[in-house]
């Protein structure tokens, strides 16, 4: 017998309906302005740890707004957020689903920290306010000399167990720093940050790599590994580089799951709990 | 199989970083002796598969140390299952109804209920018609001990009911 019944109840639904609108309201009183981009578009990332959902005959559905906000900032467009549905092949379980809802926002002259603050704010407001503790990504996994699967797995059991309480995670290691600009006064290290709210990681964010050149290097070093984990080949986002080639102003950003924090702000512990249906 | 023995598989976690690798947290009961215990994963990381079969068993009785079931595929024989192969069961075992049985080297280390199964209430508070303070359902006992937490106020004793072995709950009267 299949079952119709959503997954979430009605107080989940009216929950996220309010939590939506108080999203909305944040940015509107910071003059961000709200922005749709296409969910459907013809290249994905190059990461190697992200596995987009391909659509024969038209692309990928899309694993962040991301570049294609950033086409928006090179084209002039002020500071900008997206509630965007966002989609990543096989993952599926307590704290993911295949297709998930998106907050990312992108803050003009804003570096990094500055970033932290407003997300801090953001937080505080939907969950009520606490204190944030900030723990570098070396303080959190200790030893760094070893294989990158076992950092990742020594990052996730420890980020698991930041819990209960707020915590920035931040500098970490230059080649974890996805599209983050290393620090000027310590290139050891990438100005990347992550949120993890009673250990559910919430977001992810960055002051802004700019050079074209350096993301060219990145991505080519995404495929290298791809290719050697025997991943399905990608390109590289032609648009993007030659957005980046123009003119990336100077910008902090970070992406933050909304069902993961109308979770967090509702008490429960699995998504089940907020998502209307879980369809795979 | 882990570390020689064979395990069943309580609870499979997905976990992954947003830019970092995926893995499995898993939870595990040693089906030998209970014992249960977490292990980490890498995706794609493979494990032996035990080398175990299972048979539909009829369960005759419990002599209070084994539990006591015979293969109804006409050979009738008999095995004895120890307390930790009938724990997940224990409240569902009726006489004469029929369990799938998993047995590793001929040795049965795990029982298991179908998902709905049928039984008698043997205690149930007498329910009066209109009486909703309690939401409109009384707890009651089944013939094997078990406790059923809410059936409606119309079951009495003597009833048959239908129940999720899953979960505890009562789904339906058969009879009355």
């Amino acid at each position: 017998m299949a079952t119709w019944q959503p997954s979430t109840d009605v107080d989940g639904l009216v929950r996220r309906a309010a939590l939506l609108g108080q999203l909305r309201e944040f940015f509107a009183q910071r003059q961000v302005v709200e922005v749709q981009t296409p969910v459907l578009a013809a290249s994905t990332v190059t990461d190697p740890d992200v596995e987009s959902i391909a659509v024969p005959g038209y692309g990928f559905l899309q694993t962040s707004p991301e570049y294609q906000m950033k086409r928006l900032l090179a084209a002039g467009a002020p500071s900008i957020y997206q509630l965007a549905p966002a989609f990543r092949h096989e993952e599926v379980g307590r704290l993911h689903n295949n297709e998930f809802t998106m907050l990312e926002w992108y803050r003009r002259e804003f570096d990094h920290n500055q970033l932290m603050g407003e997300v801090a704010e953001l937080v505080d407001a939907v969950l009520g306010p606490a204190t944030y503790a900030t723990v570098t990504y070396a303080e959190l996994v200790g030893d760094l000399n070893r294989p990158r699967d076992e950092l990742d797995l020594a990052f996730s059991v420890a980020s698991d167990a930041l819990n209960p309480g707020r915590f920035f995670i931040v500098d970490y290691p230059a080649d974890q720093g996805a599209l983050a600009r290393l620090k000027p006064d310590d290139s050891a290290v990438a100005a990347r940050f992550e949120l993890v709210v009673d250990g559910v990681e919430l977001a992810n964010g960055y002051w802004e790599l700019l050079d074209p050149h350096e993301h060219l290097q990145r991505f080519q070093q995404d495929l290298d590994v791809r290719k050697s984990r025997g991943l399905t080949p990608v390109e590289i986002d032609r648009a993007f580089i030659t957005a980046l080639e123009s003119g990336l102003p100077t910008c902090a950003g970070v992406a933050l799951g909304v069902d993961r924090l109308l979770m967090l702000a509702m008490g429960e512990r699995n998504l089940d709990r907020v998502l209307t249906f879980r369809n795979f | 199989m882990l570390e020689g023995d064979p395990c069943t598989i309580l609870e499979n976690e997905f976990v992954k970083p947003g830019k970092g690798q995926a893995f499995n947290r898993v939870k595990f009961r040693n089906l030998k002796n209970g014992r249960v215990w977490e292990r980490t994963f890498k995706s794609g990381e493979s494990l032996e598969a035990a080398d175990v079969m299972e048979s539909d068993m009829e369960y005759l009785y419990s002599d209070g140390e084994f539990w006591h079931f015979m293969r109804t595929d006409g050979s009738f024989e008999q095995i004895a299952a120890s307390q930790a192969a009938v724990a997940d069961c224990i409240d569902w075992l009726k006489e004469q109804d029929v369990y799938v049985v998993t047995l590793w080297n001929d040795d049965p280390i795990a029982v298991a209920a179908s998902n709905f199964v049928e039984l008698e209430v043997t205690e149930t508070d007498p329910g009066l018609k209109g009486d909703t303070a309690n939401g409109g359902t009384k707890p009651a006992t089944l013939a094997t001990g078990a406790t059923i937490k809410s059936v409606p106020l119309f079951i009495n004793i003597g009833d048959i009911l239908k129940v999720d072995t899953r979960t505890g709950e009562y789904v339906s009267r058969v009879k009355n």
